[in-house]
């Protein structure tokens, strides 16, 4: 077993740092109903952590919860060796987490630089002032914030479409802006939710290779939700699995694969 | 060129002017309308606020005299001071922030994600509200608000558009005060359009308008937002009070001119800065022509109801307005 400090290398050269991220017995109740039930994981600093599950399984709204959208009735997140207090969604991600969503929430009436440019509001320091008057520092700022978007709209190979309004555009590439955006922010901790949900297998390749390439180049820690399970084992690091709320595996892509519990959930077999 | 001719000229120009502002009043409606989607009927009475205020601050009135002389038995009324117009305006633009704040505390922060009616029903009650404020803090009388603004008709421009016709003509006769509204709302649309393309929180604030849930992902606090928009609606409630209330006196009928900014928001659609202003111009010349076109035929009193049957023709056809986003759901 690793320590919470502890640090190793993957088999492809990556370094997983220590614990970054921890839920600790988080439950999470809507009226009766038991969304998530005393579930604990931790995510480590540069790993790649995969959540699956059958639908409605309870993996959104463990995302939600990390991100603030949704607050638990008991249990604790800790991130970075400390108990985060209540959160709001937009605090979450002043503390740099970011996040997409499963239907895609993007900023459909602007351009696809606009809605990456949102991504970098919490990279802009200069009040109103004199940001409305144009004073240097607010230039400066402004074209420093728009470098680092045109470096990540060239690394997701989305620079043809960077005028045209997001409403425009089809499904796959919608998936990517938000990815682009999220990726602005420059995020410690990178949330997907179904990052390929309803992809052709070419988008899905290309998502896969973009996910990989973002963790390898940036470093950045990311904790996703996917139904491919083949995809999920070549993407991630380590594997939680959730059914009905709890939690039924945690482990490498060859533990989980191998554990008695998740095959049952994923091939369907009665709970007796 | 021939008087009538003229005339119907100078009556296109001074209802452009008188448009302006109408448009000055629909402003105020988009700017909340498209970053909350609530239609604030009380537009028009924070525009009777924002006046009543700036009369107030300026003369030195003591807020709720007549409230703290019934209980105390005091005689107090004024302080006896005199505020120049400029302190007078800033001081005012911090009531209405602080007006916008409490009004996204108190009631729209508990509205979140209700039906548009209860939020439009929210709004009605928050114009009879401060309309009643307004009378309790600084008295129900008319006042008469100077700020400066040159009034009456511009000599220069009768003296240098005289030629233009016979004898009986004497060149247009334009109100100083319309001109200067016009230029003031020029530059007001100039900076809140740059201010939405081109700051932090103007972007923020597209975004909120665009998708609350995408926003609070990227870091945006949905209820600082309001409380800006809010205040930036202040801010365009202030300009519209001082103009109308310079030039009719700030009485409480003000509050009704909320009214006539609906027709022009059928027209402009309601999500649109431009469309507000464009609205705003063609209620204004419209009403203003037709009463001088059609007016004497059927009798007259035409722009009490005109700017309304023109909104609803426009309806019938255009349902969205001329700049409104149409609304395509997909199936």
């Amino acid at each position: 077993m690793l320590d919470q400090t502890d640090s190793y290398v993957t088999a492809d050269g990556r370094t997983i740092g220590g614990v970054m991220m921890e839920m600790k017995n988080i439950t999470l109740r809507f009226g009766g109903v038991v969304a998530i039930k005393d579930i604990s994981f931790d995510i480590r600093e540069g790993e790649i952590r995969a959540i699956i599950g059958p639908n409605g399984a309870g993996k959104s709204s463990m995302l939600n919860v990390i991100s603030g959208f949704y607050r638990p009735q008991e249990g604790e997140v800790w991130f970075r060796g400390k108990p985060r207090p209540q959160m709001k969604p937009y605090q979450v991600a002043q503390q740099g987490i970011a996040r997409t969503f499963q239907n895609i929430a993007l900023f459909e009436g602007m351009t696809v630089l606009d809605n990456v440019m949102t991504g970098r509001l919490n990279h802009m320091k200069t009040g109103m002032l004199g940001q409305a008057l144009w004073w240097g520092k607010a230039e400066r700022e402004e074209s420093e914030n728009r470098e680092a978007v045109e470096r990540i709209i060239d690394f997701l190979e989305i620079q043809s479409i960077r005028k045209t309004p997001v409403g425009r555009l089809p499904y796959g590439l919608k998936k990517r802006v938000e990815l682009a955006r999220a990726l602005a922010a420059e995020p410690k901790l990178l949330l997907l939710d179904e990052p390929m949900a309803g992809m052709n297998v070419e988008e899905k390749e290309d998502m896969s290779r973009f996910i990989l390439d973002v963790n390898d180049e940036f470093g950045t820690t990311i904790a996703l939700i996917e139904h491919d399970m083949g995809v999920v084992m070549d993407l991630s690091d380590r594997v939680v699995v959730m059914d009905y709320g709890k939690k039924i595996g945690d482990g490498t892509p060859d533990e989980v694969r191998s554990n008695q519990q998740v095959i049952d959930a994923y091939l369907g077999v009665s709970h007796d | 060129m021939s008087a009538d001719f003229l005339f119907g000229i100078e009556v296109i120009i001074n209802g452009l002017m008188a448009g302006v502002l109408y448009a000055l009043v629909a402003l105020g409606f988009v700017l909340i309308y498209k970053a909350s989607g609530i239609f604030n009927y009380a537009q028009g009475v924070m525009a009777l606020f924002a006046a009543l205020t700036l009369v107030g601050i300026m003369e030195g009135q003591v807020p709720f005299s007549h409230l703290i002389n019934a209980i105390f038995g005091t005689e107090v009324h004024h302080f006896g001071w005199h505020v120049n117009a400029f302190v007078g305006i800033i001081l005012t633009m911090v009531v209405m922030v602080a007006l916008a704040w409490a009004v996204q505390v108190v009631i729209f922060k508990h509205l979140v994600n209700q039906e548009p009616i209860i939020l439009f029903m929210a709004t009605i009650g928050l114009a009879y509200f401060l309309e009643g404020m307004g009378d309790l803090m600084w008295g129900s009388e008319i006042k008469k608000l100077d700020v400066g603004i040159p009034q009456g008709g511009s000599f220069w421009i009768e003296e240098n558009t005289a030629f233009l016709g016979g004898d009986d003509f004497f060149g247009f006769f334009i109100d100083r005060l319309d001109m200067v509204a016009a230029g003031v709302a020029l530059i007001l649309v100039l900076a809140l359009v740059a201010f939405s393309q081109y700051t932090k929180q103007g972007r923020a604030m597209r975004a909120v308008a665009d998708d609350h849930q995408a926003a609070l992902s990227v870091g945006i606090s949905l209820n600082f937002i309001w409380v800006l928009v809010w205040s930036l609606a202040g801010f365009v409630a202030l300009v519209a009070g001082v103009m109308w209330g310079a030039k009719s006196g700030v009485q409480f009928s003000l509050s009704l001119i909320a009214l006539k900014a609906l027709p022009v928001l059928m027209l402009g659609g309601f999500t649109s800065i431009p469309g507000a202003i464009v609205g705003g111009l063609i209620i204004g010349v419209g009403e203003k022509l037709f009463e001088f076109l059609i007016g004497p035929m059927i009798g007259g009193a035409t722009e009490n109801w005109f700017a309304y049957m023109l909104a609803l023709v426009f309806l019938v056809f255009r349902p969205q307005g001329m700049f409104g986003e149409k609304i395509i759901e997909r199936v």
